[in-house]
């Protein structure tokens, strides 16, 4: 027994540290979660309050605002808008990104390892602040300046590398034997496409996907630089307006169409998730 | 149904290893033929190349009355089941059975009429709808040899058909593959590093070693009459006795010992350098004296089942025979082995260990 509580009263006060250092940690976590709850929580809440501040507070309950923003003439030509740009750059970064991950998985050319991740590091540039002056020059001369075409090649272009980067490791994860084996049975190059290498790899790309549309759906420099024209902006650069005569932000529309916002992308998300599940299978090979 | 015939076919990888060099060889119509060989001898690679995966940098390939040298793979009336079995796992096994015919173009319903066909014919009728991941290795095995048979092609080409399966299903497999292929009677290559799965199945073998074939001949042929040492030494549950030993007075001395040169070898010279080859089955062990027998001590006993792996050391050699149980000598005795007349190879000692025959 001695040799029991030796021990333990010696440790006393090393318990007593133990258990104010667990305290002093378990406050640092509920700052962190609170800072990172409350605008969620105010996402949730002020739409439905009848005196929408920049506050979060629970002061009763109205549908008024909703009945507000679907009298305004911007909500749904803007969310229409952005589900335009955001399943076009989808569907054209999946597609791309497929054909590009399955030639660079299965071709050997020097230095292609080099190029994919020169490409990651670029494409950061492409759809950043950095390159924003020289992209609408080139737009404009294309003559795609306030056409959603302009953005969604942009705003492609910027997702290409990592999706192509993504998508490679699912690609690299299917056996040749696969493919050898349709070889012998007769199957074309296309047709080892279509039939098994797509099919195998479609998890991968409904989390390109999914992704591809999140990001495009969130982006607010691209179009707000590229399109002029407000019928043709989406709903992340129409939020921006919501501004009364004074200058002062429309709490009421704002948080509403926040809410309305991001509902798609939340059940896409959801639906992508039950269908598929997200997976990377390789993770980034170093 | 057709022969294959392959002539002085090398297949060079661009960094310069030859993966098959200069073979030739030639398979006869519903033949069962094994190319064995340990890893990295070509094995794969000749089989590949035999598929249209690879192609052939020097030589020619006849299926049949064709040359395919240069025929895509899709075109060469061959189905290949891989090591891995390669079934395409988002599909059913009906889907997966059926492949080669979709790709042919046949109907939707004629496809999976005659996929459930050749499918009952491997039993596995009550499985159509599964998915590959829910089949066990077995299953898995014999949905692949569907895909293939369902293509009905001229030549089969396996690799490695039976390395993944557990070491009990593999004997059931062996036999299940041996009479498939003699029922549907089509040409067939496979390919195994396994001597014992190559004996067994195969109605002839090609033994390979460096992208060369080294001998090739029916089992019982390479069995009992090795063409060189690779051979000797490759072939056997129990590695073959080669000796080294030197042409003396008429007699081989062993360094320690001497036995008579065999009959068989009559092309040896006084002086000759040569191995003296005999399996550990073909060696009888005795604890008393016997005529030409050589004189040892027991080192090792090993026990293999029904018999009794023992190594004996007579002077400077190291001798091995499998005996009965019942005849297991202790550690430390003294024995008497004796090779079985007939039973003697000599090898040369340089070159490529060639036999020494009449």
């Amino acid at each position: 027994m001695t040799t029991v509580q030796a021990p333990s009263t010696r440790s006393a006060g090393a318990v007593l540290g133990l258990v104010a250092g667990r305290t002093a940690a378990y406050a640092g976590v509920c700052v962190l979660v609170v800072f990172f709850a409350l605008p969620l929580l105010w996402l949730v809440l002020t739409p439905f309050s009848p005196t929408p501040s920049y506050r979060a507070t629970l002061s009763g309950f109205t549908l008024d605002n909703f009945d507000n923003l679907l009298s305004n003439p911007q909500t749904w030509p803007s969310i229409r808008n952005s589900l335009y740009l955001a399943t076009g750059s989808s569907v054209l970064v999946i597609t791309l990104a497929a054909l590009a991950a399955y030639a660079l998985s299965r071709v050997r050319i020097p230095g292609r390892d080099q190029l994919l991740y020169a490409l990651l590091l670029l494409s950061s540039i492409v759809t950043g602040t950095a390159a924003m002056v020289p992209i609408f020059l080139m737009l404009f001369q294309l003559g795609l300046i306030d056409r959603q075409v302009g953005v969604v090649l942009v705003l492609s272009g910027g997702l290409l590398p990592a999706a192509v980067f993504m998508l490679k490791d699912f690609v690299d994860s299917i056996p040749r034997s696969y493919e050898e084996s349709a070889r012998v049975f007769g199957a074309s190059p296309s047709q080892i496409l279509r039939h098994i290498v797509l099919p195998v790899i479609r998890p991968g790309m409904a989390t390109v996907g999914v992704w591809a549309l999140v990001q495009v759906w969130g982006n607010f420099l691209v179009p707000y630089v590229l399109l002029s024209n407000p019928s043709k902006q989406p709903a992340a650069v129409v939020m921006y307006t919501f501004y009364d005569a004074g200058g002062q932000p429309n709490f009421a529309l704002i948080s509403t169409f926040a809410l309305v916002y991001s509902i798609p992308v939340v059940v896409l998300y959801l639906f992508v998730n039950r269908r598929y599940g997200f997976a990377f299978q390789g993770g980034i090979k170093g | 149904m057709a022969s294959v015939t392959l002539t002085e076919l090398a297949k060079q990888y661009p960094n310069g290893v030859r993966g098959v060099d200069g073979v030739d060889l030639e398979i006869g119509d519903g033949e069962f033929f094994a190319l064995l060989g340990p890893s990295g001898c070509g094995k794969t690679t000749l089989l590949r190349t035999l598929a249209g995966l690879e192609t052939a940098t020097e030589g020619r390939i006849d299926i049949g009355d064709r040359d395919v040298t240069t025929v895509p793979p899709g075109e060469r009336d061959v189905a290949m089941v891989f090591q891995d079995y390669a079934l395409f796992p988002h599909m059913t096994v009906s889907d997966n059975v059926a492949y080669p015919l979709r790709i042919q173009k046949v109907g939707k319903d004629e496809r999976s009429r005659r996929a459930l066909e050749t499918a009952r014919g491997l039993s596995l009728g009550a499985l159509m709808e599964r998915r590959p991941a829910q089949l066990s290795g077995g299953q898995q095995q014999r949905v692949a040899l569907a895909r293939a048979i369902a293509c009905h092609p001229q030549v089969f080409l396996f690799d490695e058909p039976l390395s993944n399966l557990d070491a009990r299903l593999r004997l059931e497999a062996r036999t299940f593959l041996k009479q498939l292929q003699r029922s549907l009677g089509v040409t067939t290559v496979f390919v195994t590093h396994d001597q014992a799965e190559a004996l067994a199945m195969a109605d002839r073998m090609a033994v390979m070693d460096s992208g060369r074939i080294r001998q090739v001949g029916t089992p019982r042929e390479v069995f009992q009459r090795p063409a060189n040492t690779f051979v000797a030494n490759f072939i056997g549950a129990t590695p073959m006795n080669l000796l080294d030993a030197q042409v003396v007075r008429g007699q081989l001395d062993f360094g320690g010992f001497t036995l008579p040169v065999p009959e068989s070898a009559t092309g040896v010279a006084e002086g000759d350098k040569v191995v003296y080859g005999v399996r550990p089955e073909y060696m009888g062990c005795a604890a008393g004296p016997v005529d030409g027998a050589v004189r040892g001590e027991v080192r090792a006993v090993e026990n293999l089942g029904v018999n009794v792996l023992v190594t004996v050391d007579a002077g400077e050699q190291s001798l091995r025979a499998v005996v009965p149980e019942a005849d297991e000598p202790d550690l430390g005795d003294t024995a008497y082995l004796s090779p079985a007349p007939g039973r003697v190879l000599l090898y040369r000692a340089d070159g490529d260990g060639e036999l020494i025959s009449a």
